[in-house]
């Protein structure tokens, strides 16, 4: 083992930027990193084991302990547990004889729970060996885990058909589906490839192709809403030996799965975006950041990228542009929702744990290894295509005046026709509701950006103040007097995520629970507020549901909330949103459990709470009153 | 000699040189701001949001913000200085602080934060949380219970290779700081001096030295943190 570890590590050069892809790599071929290992990198790297093992603990895949031959992971967003996620599990569960986070005797399974996969629109979905199972039920469980007992091959037991579209490649033969329920002007399928960068871009200075896309107004489309033209313009004018654009394939806010139906069906149209912010911003470096969830499709998107090494759109003199040099290298993360903010992204592609950078300085001043980095959105980097092929003017034709063009909607839950919805921005939630075939709909969960908004401290007249004033958190539970709002930035800002709940569901028991699960779990932990908040605030939710509140408990929660708004990136500052969003709009909902007339609650009984200490030391106890 | 900027705080106008944080500014000119992870000469991370002020109505940590010319920050307000004492009262009751029995007292910087913040009962239920002790290295003592993961250890304390002893392991509520367990073996007492000294509250404690210096004189015993900044 020893031999083969420093096979890896040779591979990589012993770069301690690379300890990403050395542990991968260690973890494709035993399932985990020992005590032994870590030992051996530590040395290798120069750094102390207690290094190493903080990268290592920070994400979800990577494990110091043996996992077994097949390692399932039960994907619990909460479109799953409405879908019988608890069947599903204890299906799991009994089939393999054991419960979850823990290996069967024989190491044959292994069996985690792990936050959304993106496959909302076709859950319950566990990943199993890299392999994406999706329409889980309880029988479909019986049946794959005696196949596998049977020692039938993993990939035979797809029991399912290969998905629509690309998901039936030969490189990817996955099990998954698109759902694109309408497209546009990004899923539409006269896109012709490559064109942009074979024809157009030799005809533009990368001036006129900022300038182009800076009329757009195309904005970033991870949420935040920065706009893309200015973002790439302070790219180009920061000095350094070298210049990174990075993809953000990172997508993990609860129940958005876009980018994964974009680097399916159009991965090209996302690569020539990235060859197009390149051309415009002079940079060489290109990495595609993609959540280790998507593994499945790494094949498939590096014979894409070999493909356009062999047409020249990747490479030196790119398309015969002189001096135009640039190449994509696709980076799978490890399992951490908090890795989709980007600097948090460009700490995961040094090879360190996934923790947020203080701003300033932004990424594009100083990011991925210290040079001038971009970071865009999948959505984005094709929008840029279709604007520079078109025209600002005609792309304006889409969406509103603050808002153009259009945006890739992730629906889940409570609806008919659960997929990918490409609509104009200005759409009103009550369209989408209609679009979508959903009924008696109680709440809808808007996804929110994760990320906290970047761009440079100094250009211009543009100061940090400036910047920070683009970055609008939201990612909120809306009720029914929001359905009329519009999608944009001025009005209700979204990444695209929208979960339908309707009148049925328990909206604090389970999915606010939820929610705050995810938020807990994923938190870095890199700031007091937001490693300490949100488990507190879950604690006094469980206090209310379990009738022990008073009202000033939901007034508690509300100025708690406050302080969880200092922490330092978008994922801490809205980790308390699900419950301060439900209480604005369901408020009557939390009164409902808790004690009306009460101050405090007087439920406690003493004589109960001794109960079994008494039953213990064979006492009766007598309480007096006087 | 860098350039001199001016910047405000709560109104007062201070000069400031470029390249300087504000924390760095404002102390410099008689305003405390109070900070926790913060540590001189190492590169500052907010990671404790104790010097959260406002500028533009924005939250931004004074430790990490470069002060820039012409800035107005919002630092000793009732809204921030209640944001800060929320701060201090969450690391209580995510932790099991009981000042009484710890060596630190006195020297503790977060518990000195509770007196001059005048915390009483905190806001928020105790969690309790059962964190271990680790007592395995020759020298030091690492109590989990009372770390409030500020990373000053893992920052200061090196070896010559710049191979660090503290480091962090899992994340979220269960992020703890740990000690290298190879290295602690050759750990030396000035670096496990060093590693107790650099803690801002008592969770890395030098074996077999212990109340040397009698409680009620210690340093916040004497004087309330931050007085040391202030005019």
């Amino acid at each position: 083992m020893k031999e083969k570890i420093n096979q890896i590590i040779n591979k990589y050069n012993s770069d301690r930027s690379r300890l990403m892809d050395i542990l991968l790599d260690i973890h494709d071929d035993k399932g985990y990193v020992d005590k032994n290992d870590i030992n051996q990198l530590a040395k290798s790297l120069g750094i102390s084991a207690a290094e190493v093992k903080e990268t290592v603990s920070f994400y979800h895949f990577f494990s110091e302990k043996p996992r077994a031959k097949y390692n399932i992971y039960l994907n619990n967003s909460i479109t799953a547990c409405m879908r019988d996620r608890q069947g599903v599990k204890e299906a799991f569960e009994k089939a393999c004889g054991i419960t979850f986070g823990h290996v069967t005797q024989d190491s044959m399974f292994g069996l985690y729970n792990t936050s959304c996969i993106g496959m909302n629109d076709q859950g319950p979905a566990a990943i199993i060996n890299d392999i994406v199972f999706t329409n889980l039920t309880p029988y479909r469980v019986v049946k794959l885990i005696e196949g596998l007992k049977e020692g039938k091959e993993l990939r035979s037991l797809i029991y399912e058909s290969y998905g629509d579209g690309n998901n039936a490649d030969p490189d990817m033969q996955a099990m998954v589906n698109n759902n694109i329920r309408k497209g546009s002007i990004l899923l539409n399928k006269n896109y012709k490839k490559f064109d942009v960068v074979k024809n157009e871009l030799s005809k533009h200075s990368p001036e006129d192709v900022i300038q182009m896309v800076e009329e757009s107004d195309l904005r970033g489309r991870g949420g935040a809403g920065f706009p893309t033209g200015m973002k790439w313009r302070f790219g180009r004018r920061v000095e350094g030996d070298h210049r990174v654009i990075i993809c953000n394939a990172d997508e993990g806010e609860p129940g958005t799965f876009k980018d994964r139906v974009m680097l399916t069906e159009y991965p090209d149209l996302v690569f020539e975006g990235m060859v197009i912010a390149a051309y415009a911003t002079g940079a060489d470096i290109g990495l595609v950041y993609l959540r280790y969830e998507y593994k499945y499709m790494l094949k498939y998107l590096n014979r894409i990228l070999g493909e356009m090494r062999e047409k020249n759109f990747l490479g030196k003199n790119i398309s015969g542009i002189k001096e135009f040099d640039f190449d994509i290298r696709i980076q799978l993360g490890a399992g951490a929702y908090v890795c989709g903010e980007e600097s948090a992204l460009i700490e995961s592609l040094e090879g360190k744990r996934g923790e947020p950078r203080d701003k300033p300085p932004f990424p594009v001043e100083k990011g991925y290894l210290n040079y001038p980095t971009i970071v865009n959105n999948v959505e984005t980097l094709a929008s840029a295509v279709r604007i520079i092929k078109n025209g600002a003017a005609w792309y304006s034709q889409y969406g509103t005046k603050d808002s153009t063009g259009t945006k890739l909607l992730s629906i889940s839950g409570d609806c008919k026709f659960p997929g990918i919805y490409e609509v104009d921005w200005g759409t009103s939630i009550r369209e989408v509701i209609e679009m979508c075939g959903a009924e008696k709909v109680q709440a809808i969960q808007v996804g929110g950006p994760s990320g906290m908004l970047i761009g440079p401290r100094d250009f211009d007249n543009l100061s940090s103040s400036d910047l920070m004033k683009w970055y609008k958190p939201s990612g909120m539970m809306v009720a029914e007097k929001f359905f009329d709002r519009k999608l944009s930035y001025s009005d209700l800002p979204t990444g695209g995520s929208m979960i339908i709940f309707n009148t049925e569901r328990d909206l604090l028991r389970d999915v606010v629970m939820n929610f705050m699960e995810f938020f807990i779990e994923e938190s870095c932990g890199s700031c007091s507020t937001c490693r300490n908040l949100p488990y507190i605030m879950k604690m006094k939710l469980e206090k209310i549901l379990n009738g022990h509140g008073v009202r000033k408990d939901i007034d508690d929660l509300l100025t708690w909330g406050k302080t969880i708004k200092v922490s330092r990136c978008g994922l801490g500052q809205t980790a308390a949103n699900p419950i301060l969003s439900s209480i604005l709009n369901f408020r009557h909902i939390y009164e409902q459990h808790v004690q009306a007339m009460a101050d405090y609650d007087n439920t406690f009984d003493i004589v109960k709470s001794v109960e079994a200490a008494n039953k213990y030391v064979g006492r009766n106890t007598e309480f007096h009153s006087n | 000699m860098n350039k001199t900027i001016k910047l405000k705080i709560d109104g007062k106008v201070i000069p400031a040189e470029e390249g300087q944080t504000i924390v760095q500014a404002a102390h410099a000119n008689g305003i405390y701001i109070p900070t926790l992870c913060n540590f001189e000469g190492v590169k500052p991370k907010g990671c404790c949001r104790m010097c959260t002020i406002k500028i533009n109505n924005r939250y931004m940590t004074a430790c990490t913000t470069p002060a820039a010319d012409g800035m107005e920050i919002e630092n000793n307000t009732l809204e921030i200085n209640d944001i800060r004492k929320s701060i201090i009262e969450l690391l209580f009751v995510s932790g099991n602080h009981f000042c009484p029995s710890c060596e630190k007292s006195g020297n503790c910087e977060l518990q000195a934060l509770a007196y001059r913040y005048e915390m009483m009962v905190p806001r928020f239920p105790y969690t309790f949380p059962q964190k271990g002790v680790d007592a395995k290295s020759p020298k030091i003592i690492k109590d989990q219970n009372r770390c409030i993961s500020c990373k000053r250890c893992i920052k200061t304390i090196e070896d010559e290779q710049g191979r660090k002893y503290f480091a962090f392991k899992d994340r979220g509520y269960t992020l703890e700081v740990v000690l290298d367990e190879e290295m602690a073996k050759t750990m030396t007492d000035e670096i496990a001096q060093l590693a107790m000294d650099n803690c801002p509250v008592g969770s890395i404690l030098k074996k077999e030295i212990g109340y040397k210096e009698p409680i009620g004189t210690r340093k916040y015993d004497k004087k309330p943190i931050g007085s040391e900044f202030e005019v």
